[in-house]
């Protein structure tokens, strides 16, 4: 019976499709997992009062930050494709949709992992400093790990957004379940494929929530 | 061993200058428990802060051992205070981390390797009575255990100095003096120099040898807490010593004991140190034909000796009472005849 409703669902490229998406969020999770946690170190750690204390450079990345988050997605892949031509060497297929992704994710999550820090105790970085801890201590030992159950939160709502980036960087021929749904489905008027790559995203998504949720939670000794 | 020598803390806003420590001195001996209290916003904590500059002194030294804490460099003052110990009145323990990770902190700082760090910790553990919780995450403990920890984490490096930032302020009155049992324990054993800053002068009374009052960013008194106890010179002082003598508040309960009748006085006697100890009472009543009526009394040990009031009634001849307060007050207690103020 499934069959007759998913008669032109090949199921062969479905998989290949849901491995490209899988390969794009992957990475782009992971690049934006550093980049924003460098970001939001940056914000945090130049405010004022803060270890880094510097109103210039924290102007600086906040713009750049601002800037970035401001830019709708679909036009960000546009703009980047001299950059990604460069980098990559192609703009074609999952992998040049890569710098994108991750530029388009990474400012948002910086934000987050800003916020995640300035929820970090401020007596427990004091107590750190009575101890004579160096600044790297302090990020290694006490930001990071306090922060945690928040970073990893964040992440998986940045990693949600990013599956739905990935599925609009489809469009413009980046491969994944995106592609495939507007390609073989929509543009042929074949709506059960557009259907099964939605059902395939929707799992993908409960996954990475899931695994996000349990983490944080195992984390966290609060 | 701590000589502090006008040290000062301004603090800049846009509208004014807002002087937080201004100008204290003050000596601190090896091995002494110095207490420092102060209503909040009189100073003490930036006070303590400023010891291992937590805040940046405006002007003045801090000297500890012969090492001037207020010109070192930035990486020698991080050297430095792995020898100075503190604790918080929030605790500031890492929830991230167990028991034995939290000790363990400092040790990891300080760059002391593995198997040490855990022998050192076990050896901690057991100095505060935590056995057993190693493992546990402090989110896990009840607040006096919490601040155990705090104080096992701030003697890791065997420090000559610890310093406490309200360390009781968050605690019941059961787990205070349980605490501050805790700290004169250490400070017996180790030899261990403690500051203490506090808004209770519960906590001087129990476990500090001197002490100094803050008022307005200043120290307006200090001296030995007995001294300070009997006879506090400063107003700020003397609200803080009325806070433990509840009796001070009840004088009008002793009213209808006052009388214009010659033969009954009602008077009030100090004792102190020693002098508490001795059963004087018992002592008058052998030596003269009086009769005694304790109304009120009460009794509060310090560090350095008990301190006692008592109200009695005397009541017998004129001139019998008159010999009895003389001798009462040749024998080292302080008589003072109370009158009746209307």
């Amino acid at each position: 019976m499934l069959t007759n409703w998913f008669e032109n669902v090949n199921m062969e490229e479905m998989w290949i499709a849901t491995y490209e998406t899988l390969y794009m969020t992957v990475i782009s999770v992971i690049g934006t997992l550093v980049l924003g946690i460098i970001l939001g170190l940056l914000l945090f750690l130049t405010e004022r009062g803060n270890l880094w204390q510097n109103h210039f450079l924290n102007m600086v990345t906040a713009s750049a930050v601002n800037v970035f988050r401001a830019i709708p997605f679909i036009i960000l892949i546009l703009l980047l494709f001299p950059f990604t031509d460069f980098l990559m060497g192609t703009i074609r297929g999952p992998k040049a949709a890569l710098p994108a992704l991750i530029i388009g994710a990474a400012p948002f999550y910086a934000r987050l992992v800003e916020i995640a820090f300035k929820e970090v105790d401020k007596g427990v970085i004091e107590a750190a400093k009575s101890m004579g801890a160096k600044t790297h201590t302090i990020i290694f030992k006490v930001l990071l790990p306090e922060s945690m159950p928040a970073l990893i939160s964040g992440i998986t709502v940045t990693a949600i957004a990013l599956i739905s980036y990935t599925a609009m960087a489809g469009v413009i021929g980046a491969g994944g379940l995106g592609d495939l749904a507007y390609m073989k489905g929509f543009q042929r008027r074949d709506f059960d494929v557009v259907f099964a790559c939605t059902i395939f995203i929707v799992i993908i998504v409960f996954i990475f929530q899931f695994i996000g949720d349990t983490l944080s939670r195992k984390l966290d000794k609060r | 061993m701590i000589t502090i020598k006008g040290l000062s803390k301004i603090f800049k806003t846009n509208q004014q200058e807002v002087k937080a420590v201004d100008d204290v001195s003050i000596n601190i001996e090896k091995g002494e428990i110095f207490g420092v209290i102060g209503y909040s916003g009189a100073g003490k904590s930036t006070f303590i802060r400023l010891i291992n500059r937590l805040e940046e002194p405006s002007s003045g030294d801090v000297v500890i051992n012969d090492t001037n804490i207020t010109s070192l460099s930035v990486g020698k003052l991080r050297k430095e205070r792995q020898k100075i110990g503190m604790i918080f009145q929030h605790f500031n323990l890492l929830w991230s981390r167990t028991v034995f990770e939290n000790i363990a902190f400092p040790l990891e700082i300080a760059g002391i390797p593995k198997a040490e760090r855990r022998t050192k910790v076990l050896e901690l553990i057991e100095l505060v009575g935590l056995k057993g919780r190693e493992n546990s995450y402090p989110s896990q403990l009840s607040g006096g255990q919490k601040q155990r920890v705090g104080i096992a984490r701030s003697l890791a490096n065997d420090p000559d100095v610890l310093l406490c930032d309200e360390a009781t302020s968050a605690l019941d009155p059961e787990t205070t003096d349980d605490i501050l049992d805790l700290l004169v324990s250490i400070n017996k054993k180790l030899n261990l120099t403690i500051i203490m800053i506090t808004h209770e002068m519960h906590v001087i009374q129990k476990i500090c040898h001197r002490v100094a009052v803050m008022d307005q960013g200043r120290v307006v008194e200090q001296g030995d807490v007995l001294s300070v106890f009997v006879k506090p010179q400063s107003k700020t002082a003397k609200r803080f010593v009325q806070q433990l003598s509840p009796l001070e508040h009840q004088q009008d309960e002793l009213k209808r004991f006052i009388t214009n009748d010659p033969n009954r006085e009602v008077v009030k006697l100090h004792f102190i140190g020693n002098d508490a100890k001795r059963a004087l009472i018992s002592d008058v009543l052998r030596k003269f034909d009086i009769e005694i009526n304790i109304l009120q009394g009460s009794i509060s040990p310090t560090q350095e000796g008990a301190y006692g009031t008592l109200y009695v009634e005397l009541s017998g001849n004129k001139a019998l009472i008159t010999e009895t307060i003389d001798y009462i007050q040749s024998s080292g207690v302080e008589v003072e005849v109370i009158e009746n103020v209307n």
